[in-house]
């Protein structure tokens, strides 16, 4: 039976060593060992992987033409449904979703689709000459993309193929978006995978124009009055950081998460050759238990700091990925949970001297049908430390709400736009984080290929 | 690429540098800035815009070499090229939401320090063209180091200070300040202040005492400047702002200046940087 052999496990860095570098922590598998983990795969009559799949992926099927040797068949199926495979294979959440419902889970261990779904996906980027664009006869319509990360990817390649003219315009010198100034190198590599992504989509006949701030070197309005687009995505993000509104949060040595990841990411400052600074300290705590907090802590314990992970719930409710937690623990990081800051402790010159914290314990369940944390008085006591990196999500940018007539936002900033990204606005499409506020990637790509479907919609009517 | 169409040398270390950038010159307004990147290495710069040009297509900035990457900016040479240059960033003056009207029943002043200057320019320049003379008060260490002088002769009265009395009126803008005010009969509804923090905190504090509303351009670090990072936080009467969305232009008498001087500093020669030190985010104006 097929479900008797054992999830083949997944080479990676040694942990000591990892914690020292920015390499790619999880190797992935060889096409021996990912044949071998596709052919665990039950193929069953109702895939409730592909249930829980955000963007639906045909899992059995492309597992099953894996596990027949057809890799190129496999990246087939998936590029159906994801333009991204290499980056969701490495980032989705698959405990809570694909791999979540996977029956083997139930006895046994769950197929491991995400690291397939990885495999497939590099050796679609590695062997991308040999495949054929198919691409719709030109409609003479144009498109405008706000935004390079996985939403607006997503969106111009869909009508790329379509045969729409599209451009893509993105604020910050490098494209691909939270991909390249939030997810780590060692999570993410970022000339192996994400920029190959994004060569896939120039491919297309994609065009993409760095440093343009939709908002402020162009409105909405422009590209529609001065540049002649026929509708416009926003795919802009969710890229405000959030922050406690404690005392000392803006003494020296207190950051977002957004700056230290983006100064590590985006502007290499891990890298002595590039002239961002960054500062880690000596003990780095971060507040918050997200992927975010995750990507900080780990990050601060390579720049050589020792990383402190505060949480005001349990373990049970960390936010993040298990495999994040489980590789930061490997490495290293102190877990304090059921612990919520209450202020930061400053030096006589304004650095951070240290945080002092509050136990909490866990009430009733509220709203999001987590047990509310709430906390026990006179428990405070101070943790040491030089650097505090605040992990507590981000809002989306007022930019493109502020110069846009007639585009309805709602009270968390968020653009009102329905399941196919259609807005207040004729014209005007939005998806990802611009609309949710802070998900995931894969999430993103999937709106981002809805609204792509919407606008094909509304410029052939 | 964003062509470097022409450079000249203001004073020792200080240069303007008109730099081809359509988009951001066919949107910039007086106030806004710039973030810029050398080379592919390089960190990104906030610079205030200092002039532009939407005929020409160009956007002029004016450096003052402070660290490392202000003394890359100040190494290209006409014919070279910024990798980046985006923007405009930033809120415009707040000068910009009035009408003609109320423009012209305004008494305004500027007051301008050392490559402060260079950015009041465009303020001044802008309310000129809206048949509004402002004041404007060049401070400098001496006068070799004056920049913008006449250019702003042009749009502006203008009035000198030097620390050594070398030009103008002999002694820090403060004291002309009040001099203007206590003793030639001047009023203004009006202040806006650029320049180092140091100056800005304690002209501000002048205007305080006069009862004059002030804004200040604030030359906070950023990262992005876009919103996204935070590096840019100010205390503006006891709230949080991010600089780079909120300001640069913040109402002078509600900014804690000594926050912003040491937050400014974060990077400056510090034995605790992880990455080498005295690797400077100057914004220069």
């Amino acid at each position: 039976m097929a479900n008797r052999i054992p999830r083949t496990p997944v080479r990676e860095q040694n942990p000591q060593r990892r914690a020292t570098n920015f390499e790619e922590v999880c190797l992935g598998y060889n096409e021996e060992e990912a044949l071998l983990e596709a052919s665990r795969c039950l193929n069953c009559k109702v895939p409730k992987c592909q249930g829980d799949c955000p963007v639906h992926i045909d899992i059995p099927g492309f597992i099953h033409r894996l596990a027949e040797g057809d890799i190129s068949g496999a990246a087939d199926i998936i590029h159906q449904d994801s333009s991204l495979p290499s980056v969701c294979g490495r980032v989705c959440p698959q405990e809570s979703q694909c791999e979540g419902a996977c029956v083997l889970g139930i006895k046994f261990e769950p197929v491991a689709i995400g690291k397939l779904e990885r495999f497939v996906g590099d050796w679609a980027i590695t062997h991308s000459d040999e495949k054929e664009v198919k691409k719709a006869a030109p409609t003479g319509k144009r498109v405008a993309i706000v935004g390079s990360g996985p939403a607006g990817l997503a969106c111009a390649s869909d009508l790329a193929k379509a045969g729409h003219e599209v451009k893509i315009f993105e604020a910050l010198h490098k494209v691909g978006g939270v991909l390249v100034y939030g997810i780590p190198e060692f999570r993410l590599p970022k000339e192996d995978i994400v920029a190959k992504e994004v060569e896939a989509v120039k491919r297309l006949g994609v065009e993409i124009e760095t440093d343009v701030i939709i908002g402020t070197t162009m409105t909405v309005d422009d590209l529609f009055d001065r540049e002649g687009y026929d509708a416009v995505f926003v795919g802009s993000g969710a890229g405000l950081p959030r922050f406690m509104g404690i005392e000392g949060e803006n003494l020296n040595g207190v950051f977002s998460a957004n700056e230290f990841l983006t100064r590590t990411n985006l502007m290499h400052a891990y890298d002595a050759e590039y002239d961002t600074p960054i500062f880690a300290g000596k003990r780095a705590v971060i507040v918050g238990g997200g992927n975010v907090a995750m990507d900080a802590v780990r990050t601060a314990k390579r720049l050589g700091a020792e990383a402190v992970i505060v949480y005001r719930r349990s373990e049970a409710e960390l936010p993040a990925r298990v495999e994040e937690v489980h590789h930061a623990k490997e490495e290293g990081v102190e877990f304090r949970m059921l612990t919520n800051p209450v202020r930061i402790l400053a030096t006589d010159d304004g650095w951070v001297k240290g945080i002092e914290c509050v136990e909490m314990e866990l009430g009733e369940p509220d709203e999001s049908g987590r047990r509310s944390p709430r906390a026990k008085e006179g428990s405070n006591f101070t943790v040491d430390c030089d650097v505090v990196i605040m992990a507590l999500g981000t809002s989306p940018n007022p930019l493109i709400k502020s110069t846009t007539k007639g585009l309805e936002t709602n009270r968390r900033g968020c653009i009102v736009a329905d399941e196919n990204g259609v807005t207040s606005r004729p014209g005007v499409f939005a998806g990802g984080d611009a609309v949710t506020g802070a998900a995931t990637v894969i999430l993103a790509m999937g709106a981002g290929r809805k609204a792509a479907a919407a606008i094909n919609n509304y410029l052939l009517d | 690429m964003y062509e470097i169409v022409s450079k000249r040398i203001l004073a020792p270390n200080i240069t303007e540098m008109k730099v081809r950038a359509p988009r951001v010159a066919e949107s910039a307004r007086p106030g806004q800035f710039v973030i810029v990147r050398v080379d592919e290495i390089g960190e990104r710069i906030p610079l205030t815009i200092c002039d532009y040009d939407p005929l020409q297509g160009t956007v002029t900035i004016v450096t003052q070499t402070v660290g490392h990457s202000s003394d890359k900016i100040n190494h290209l040479n006409e014919g070279d090229a910024f990798l980046d240059f985006a923007g405009p960033l930033g809120r415009p003056s707040d000068l910009l939401d009035l009408s003609d009207e109320e423009l012209r029943s305004q008494r305004i002043l500027f007051v301008a320090g050392g490559v402060g200057t260079a950015p009041v320019y465009p303020q001044a320049k802008w309310l000129h063209e809206h048949g509004v003379k402002a004041d404007v008060i060049i401070g400098a260490r001496t006068k070799d180091l004056f920049t913008y002088v006449d250019e702003m002769q042009g749009v502006a009265n203008v009035y000198l200070a030097t620390d050594d009395g070398s030009a103008g009126y002999h002694g820090m803008v403060t004291g002309l300040m009040k001099d203007l005010i206590d003793n030639q009969g001047k009023q203004y509804d009006r202040c806006v202040i650029i320049g180092p923090m140091i100056m800005m905190k304690f002209a501000a504090l002048t205007t305080k005492e006069y009862g004059i509303p002030t804004m200040v351009s604030l030359n906070a670090l950023m990262v992005d400047g876009t919103g996204m990072c935070g590096a840019c936080r100010v205390s503006v009467g006891g709230e949080t702002k991010f600089t780079c969305v909120e300001g640069p232009e913040f109402d002078g008498h509600l900014v804690d200046f000594d926050e912003a001087m040491r937050r400014q500093n974060m990077y400056k020669n510090n034995p605790k940087l992880v990455s080498e030190p005295h690797k400077c985010q100057c914004n220069n104006g």
